[in-house]
Formats: structure tokens, sequence, C-alpha cells
């Protein structure tokens, strides 16, 4: 059975988290003893925090925050700048430590904890930056051997294809625009098919056509997983089954 | 077994990725050999063709002189591995893809390629301009071979330490010094042994010190360093 369970802070300014009322067809029920998921049928992952808080010295960020996502879900998480949207989807692939409370992915009948889960996320974010002095299809090859992948040239381009960089593959990064680095950035985070896709302002820097990309990675991903998108763009809430609005405690 | 082989894959691309970049920036290569000529220069300009005393006060200072730009060469240059990939923001990406051993592992064998290349430009360089005479020349290849991968051990960990400093360069020296003190000693006993024409019954000892010394950092680098990476 899907369970979800969320809890506001004891303080007066609340994070709130509100079911969006989206036209996909609810997520199947998923079983831990699920066998291995085929691209067709959403992986048996499920995220859970528990009383989650970040804080930077004596500033609170956040806390109190409790969900459970499940697959074939996106969350979508909200609020003014310097809300801690950011800071969550860093927790959640383990490049910042909490404060208090737990974040555990359910996967295959094993539960991971951050830094452990990394194989299972992708992470799309502006601060994450790629070799300059190698080509989008470079970057590729060494961020699959480096996780012990090893796809064909055929499937490097397709990949560079579907995130719109088809063509431009064996440019140097540095020649790059920002928005083209940012769709390199994609393909980077859907390298490895992570059954988890984080995506921090997924549309910045991009143009309509790219836009459209994010549309296309997002809907397939529901297919295939959990996305958690961080955003200050109004339009972008229409992505999430739930929208977790953080305001600063 | 299929960990191990996943690991020294990830080593190994991260080595060949380090060398790639290196050889389309020369970001390290460039500083270090600038380094050793300018030494060479400098050293031969202000004590003429000293390898051509033979005396042992001679042989300690050829060594010594040797080791001294071998050793500000290497933390000119062996901390800019990790130190740009902190600096460029790559690091981020490479800490979620890649395991922490597996990075260690391939800047490691960077770094070792790195300073082995100096190694053979300096001491080319020193035979050129001080007119240095090395006796035993087997004995000389094993001591700079077996010194310079103890100091790439010691150094790597400590460029992985102060890569996400404010004052990098200043903190590498001083909290590389330590560490180095002791394998510059037996590597400058060692050379000037072997530049003497010293027998390699006479130079095992040393280098079974150095290796022991090798060991004993790689190790514990290997053990420090996910904390290090994740901190």
């Amino acid at each position: 059975m899907r369970s979800r369970r969320w809890r506001l802070p004891d303080s007066a300014s609340a994070s709130t988290l509100t079911a969006m009322n989206t036209e996909q067809p609810p997520p199947p029920a998923v079983d831990a003893a699920t066998p291995p998921p085929s691209p067709a049928q959403p992986a048996a992952i499920t995220l859970e925090l528990h009383e989650l808080a970040a804080s930077y010295g004596a500033r609170i960020v956040f806390r109190g925050v409790s969900l459970t996502l499940q697959a074939g879900e996106v969350l979508v998480v909200s609020g003014a700048n310097g809300s801690g949207k950011s800071t969550l989807l860093r927790l959640l692939c383990g490049l910042q430590q909490p404060t208090a409370g737990t974040i555990a992915y359910h996967w295959q009948g094993q539960v991971y904890y951050p830094i452990a889960a990394r194989p299972l996320i992708g992470w799309v974010a502006p601060d994450l930056a790629l070799y300059r002095e190698l080509s989008g299809l470079e970057n590729l090859r060494f961020f699959a051997a480096v996780r012990n992948r090893t796809p064909s040239d055929a499937e490097l381009y397709a990949l560079l294809e579907q995130v719109g960089l088809g063509g431009r593959g064996d440019d140097l990064v540095a020649a790059y625009s920002s928005g083209m680095t940012h769709r390199l950035r994609y393909a980077y985070a859907l390298l490895h098919q992570p059954p988890v896709l984080l995506l921090d302002e997924p549309t910045v820097t991009l143009d309509t056509r790219g836009a459209a990309v994010v549309d296309q990675v997002i809907a397939r991903q529901r297919t295939h997983g959990i996305s958690v998108i961080a955003t200050n763009d109004p339009r972008e809430l229409r992505y999430g089954n739930y929208v977790l609005t953080l305001n600063p405690v | 077994m299929a960990t191990m082989k996943a690991l020294l894959s990830g080593a190994w691309a991260i080595f060949c990725k380090d060398i790639q970049s290196e050889l389309r920036t020369r970001y390290a290569l460039n500083a270090l050999l600038l380094f050793a000529a300018c030494t060479a220069v400098a050293v031969s300009l202000g004590v003429g063709f000293l390898g051509l005393r033979r005396d042992p006060q001679s042989l300690v200072i050829q060594s010594s002189l040797l080791w001294i730009a071998l050793l500000f060469a290497a933390l000119n240059g062996l901390s800019r591995s990790f130190v740009q990939e902190e600096e460029r923001r790559t690091a981020l990406a490479l800490r979620l893809a890649a395991r922490p051993t597996a990075v260690f592992l391939g800047k490691f064998c960077f770094n070792l390629v790195l300073l082995l290349v100096l190694d053979v430009v300096t001491t080319v360089l020193f035979v050129i301009f001080l007119r240095v005479e090395i006796a035993n020349l087997s004995l000389f290849v094993a001591m700079l071979a077996m010194g310079s991968l103890s100091l790439t051990t010691a150094t790597t960990l400590v460029a992985a330490i102060i890569a996400r400093a404010n004052f990098k360069s200043g903190l590498f020296a001083v909290l590389a010094f330590p560490l180095i003190v002791p394998l510059l000693v037996i590597a400058i006993q060692g050379t000037t042994l072997a530049l003497g024409g010293g027998a390699w019954s006479q130079g095992l000892p040393l280098l079974q010190i150095l290796s022991s010394y090798a060991v004993a950092t790689l190790v514990a680098s290997l053990m420090l360093f996910p904390f290090v990476w994740e901190a």
C-alpha cells in the first residue's frame, strides 16, 4: 500500500506539503519484492524523509520535514530564495549532512542512505560543472567509466540527441553556451538511468526547446522512478504530484 | 572481486581523464618543468660544476640540491589535481559519480606519473648544468623512483585536504612538510650513496625504509581519504 505522511514544523513558519491535481494516472502500488524494473515500469524505489532539518550555523533553514515519495511521483520543492530548496536537494544526494532527521532510499529490498544511494541518483543543478577542456562526448564517456558502465558511442550520441545536443557532442564544453552546458548536465544525470532524479532550477538558462527537453525527461522519469524538483518558478509547479513549500524558519 | 575490478576501472578512468586534461591545459606540467629548469640554472650559476667534485661533502650537497628541487616542484604542482577539481567545481560531479577510493587512486597515479616525469627532467638538467656524475645508475634510479613514490603517497592526501581550504599553497607546504622530512632524509642519503658509487647491499636498507614509508602512508591515505573527500 502506498503511504504518505508529512508533519508540519512546530514553529510558526511552516513547510507545507500539498497534493497537486495532475493528469498522470496514479502510480501502481509498489512492493519491495517486485523484480528488477524494466524501463516501462516504475522502479521499486521509495524515498523517505523523517523529521529532516538543516541549518547553517545558528540559522535554521528548515526543520521537521517528513514525507514519503514513491516510484512514479514527482515532488516539487518551492519557496523563496534562501528557504532551503537547493539545500534539501544537496541533502538528498549526500553532498551535505542534515542537522537532524534521516533520509532513506528503499530500493530492491535494501535501505540506502544518501551517500551510498548515489549510484541511484541523477543530479542536475546550475552549480554542477563538467570538464571544459573535454568534449561533451568525452565527459559522458568519462562519467560512464567511473560509474563502471561502458555505453557505446552510439548510445552516448543518442543521449546527447535526447537532450538537444545532437551534432555538438565532439565540441569542447568550453565552447558551449550556458544553455548547452545545462543540457549536458541532463545527459550527465541520465547517463546511468537513475531511478531518482534531483533537479535544481531545471529550466534555468534553457530556451523553449530546452524546456521541452525537461518536460520529456520528467515525463520519462515518471515511468522510471522518482523526481524531486527545486524551483521558484510558478510554471514548474505543474510538474509535481506534490508541492513542498519551504518557508524560512 | 567485482568490486575491486570496478574500483580499479574507476581509478583508471580518472587517471586517463587527468592525463588527457593535463595534456590539453598544461595546468601543472608547465609549472613543474619551468620550476625544474629555473632551479637547475640558478643552482648551476651559484655553485658551478659541482658534479666535478667527488668528495663526500660535495656528493651530499648534490643529492640535497636535487631533492630540494624535486620537493619544491612537487609542492608547487602535486596539489593541483585536487585544487583544480574544487576551483572549477567539477569535484561535485566527480563526488556524485565516483567512489572515493577510485578518486584517490586515480589522482595518486596521476601525481606519481607527473613526479616521475619531473624526476627525469630535473636529473637530466642537473647532469647537464652541474655536471653531476652518477656512479651507480641503477641504485640512483631505484632511490629516485622509491623516493618519488613515497613523496606522492604523502602529498596526495594532503592535497585533498587543502583543496577545500582558502590558503591552499601555504597550507599544503605546512601540512606536507612534517610528513615529508623523514623520507627526504633517507632519500638524500640513498642518492648520495648512488652518486658516490655505493653498492646495492648498502642501498637496500634505505630502499626498504622508503618502501615501508610508502606502504604505510598509502594504507593510511586509503583509509582516511573517504572522510576527507566527503567532509
